[in-house]
């Protein structure tokens, strides 16, 4: 009962995290209500049990990646948005189209969901975790690091200074 | 409702804590002037009470009763969440940190720490607490940029920075100590520490070879923490105040207040994890060995609070580039050197 109370809560905020992003018109309280979604998305994982996965959605989502996406923002010094005139096609057909798209969502996972999950039946401690990323799942743990350094590689080298790209053409471009 | 008992003792044991967590951020603020003056060659506060103890008091009436100004060109709402958001998530993390064995009154069995009532304890709570200590970044990111202003827009972008690189390494150099403890929960690791080499050599994990990490540690919870060598983001002579230019009294008070408490849970992190806890001789009758471990806990607390203030008064304060070069091109490594070693050293002994 009290975990049905306290789902049902956090799945509040978040909606309302969410909802209230898409409705702000200054970039750092989108990313404020962001951050309010991957807390109690945080939440949610705890109620489920899986612990390990709680406190990591709190270190790297909350606490690392939104802080750089707090940086860019800073940075680039985006201010308000500016309001415009919306398109027609989107103000008719769009809450209808939202309902349809809720309604069909709702019956899909009603009807077809075959398995359901308690509150606190996962094993999420770290141990079970560990042991699961490097056996079974190895693979794919190690692929996604190397995509990840992929990623980086490619920031740096978009984002780097010219002669990092091409030395000779870029060396020879500057004696000229 | 057999919930109220539960709950009465959590009410007591919070209310005791956040008094002794306030007053101990408030007497580390005179301990410091006093030590780093006679490192200086100088008194400390003298003046206000016997030896300038009534210094804190002062200073804190001081503080609520100066005016709070807030200047016009601030974006408000941000302005006056962020001092909360650094002193809440900064007083926060002490709910996680045991300071010592159960204690069994009235036939209840009391964990000494404020989470994990009835006997039970969290078992991921190193986690949570570097949860908490990388939420607490937002306070000073967001103070920066809100004040409008590009001494502080500076400083909060470059305390910013410095802190979510050096939690890197922090993070890093305590997996050692969870190989050789085998698990996230502070209680567990204090008590694999338990017990003496052959020759008195106390079992802790800084004498288990994880020395290196120790080092390590130490010196990410400095840049953690802004203070010296790491703190150029808040240095008086560098960028006006840094990300606080702007605040005055008691948001001022908060940001001073998140930085001691943050010292106190680095502290008492490093104790749990490096030093052994509350691991420590017994000795007495059964009230005093209850109340040892304790004392023993804050005997380590304190040390490693003074090597703060001592390493204060003593060393220069590095500059931006070269604090970005070492945590990144020097740390990093390190830290992870020490996890590849340990590790293998952990599994050829198994």
């Amino acid at each position: 009962m009290v975990h049905l109370i306290l789902f049902l809560a956090f799945g509040a905020v978040c909606v309302a995290g969410a909802i209230n992003l898409i409705l702000q018109t200054h970039p750092i309280q989108s990313a404020l209500s962001l951050i309010v979604v991957m807390a109690s998305l945080a939440a949610e994982y705890l109620l489920l049990g899986a612990e390990f996965v709680a406190a990591v959605q709190v270190i790297v989502y909350a606490g690392a990646i939104m802080v750089l996406f707090v940086f860019v923002i800073m940075l680039l010094n985006a201010g308000t948005e500016e309001v415009t005139q919306g398109s027609k096609i989107a103000k008719v057909l769009g809450l209808p189209a939202l309902l349809l798209l809720g309604v069909l969502m709702v019956w899909a996972v009603t009807h077809h969901a075959t398995t359901s999950v308690a509150a606190g039946s996962l094993y999420g401690d770290p141990k079970t975790i560990g042991r699961l990323l490097f056996n079974q799942y190895l693979l794919p743990f190690e692929v996604t690091s190397i995509l990840i350094l992929i990623a980086i590689m490619g920031a740096v080298v978009l984002a780097g200074r010219p002669e990092m790209s091409n030395p000779q053409a870029n060396a020879a471009r500057k004696d000229a | 409702m057999n919930y109220l008992p539960y709950i009465l003792i959590a009410v007591i044991k919070i209310a005791l804590m956040i008094f002794i967590l306030l007053t101990a951020v408030a007497y580390i603020v005179w301990l410091e002037r006093k030590v780093v003056g006679r490192i200086q060659n100088r008194w400390g506060p003298t003046r206000v009470g016997p030896f300038g103890l009534l210094q804190p008091a002062a200073d804190g009436l001081k503080f609520i009763l100066k005016e709070d100004l807030t200047p016009p060109h601030v974006y408000k709402p941000l302005f006056i969440a962020a001092p909360l958001i650094a002193v809440v998530f900064a007083l926060s993390s002490i709910a996680l940190i045991p300071f010592g064995n159960n204690l069994h009154i009235f036939g209840q069995d009391i964990p000494m720490q404020i989470t994990g009532a009835g006997g039970g304890d969290i078992n991921t709570g190193l986690l949570i607490v570097l949860g908490i200590t990388s939420m607490g970044v937002y306070g000073i990111t967001l103070a920066g940029w809100s004040s409008n202003n590009k001494y502080s827009m500076l400083g909060s972008l470059r305390a910013g920075a410095q802190m979510i690189s050096y939690e890197i390494a922090l993070g890093l150099s305590l997996i050692g100590v969870l190989i050789l403890a085998g698990t996230f929960s502070l209680r567990g690791i204090v008590e694999s520490q338990q017990g003496h080499f052959p020759g008195y050599i106390p079992h802790w994990n800084i004498f288990r070879g994880q020395i290196v990490a120790f080092f390590i540690y130490l010196t990410a919870a400095y840049a953690e923490t802004n203070r010296i060598p790491f703190d150029l983001p808040e240095a008086e002579t560098e960028l006006v105040a840094g990300y606080h230019t702007e605040y005055s009294a008691m948001k001022f008070a908060m940001f001073f207040m998140a930085e001691y408490a943050n010292m106190v849970t680095v502290a008492c992190l490093a104790t749990l994890l490096f030093l052994g806890g509350w691991n420590g001789p017994l000795f007495g009758p059964p009230l005093v060995r209850a109340l040892l471990p304790v004392l023993w806990f804050f005997l380590k607390v304190f040390a490693f609070i003074f090597l703060y203030i001592w390493v204060r008064g003593t060393m220069p304060r590095f500059r931006y580039d070269q604090l970005m070069a070492f945590g990144w091109k020097f740390l990093l490594p390190l830290a992870i050197a020490n996890l590849i070693i340990t590790s293998f050293i952990v599994a050829y002994r198994a």
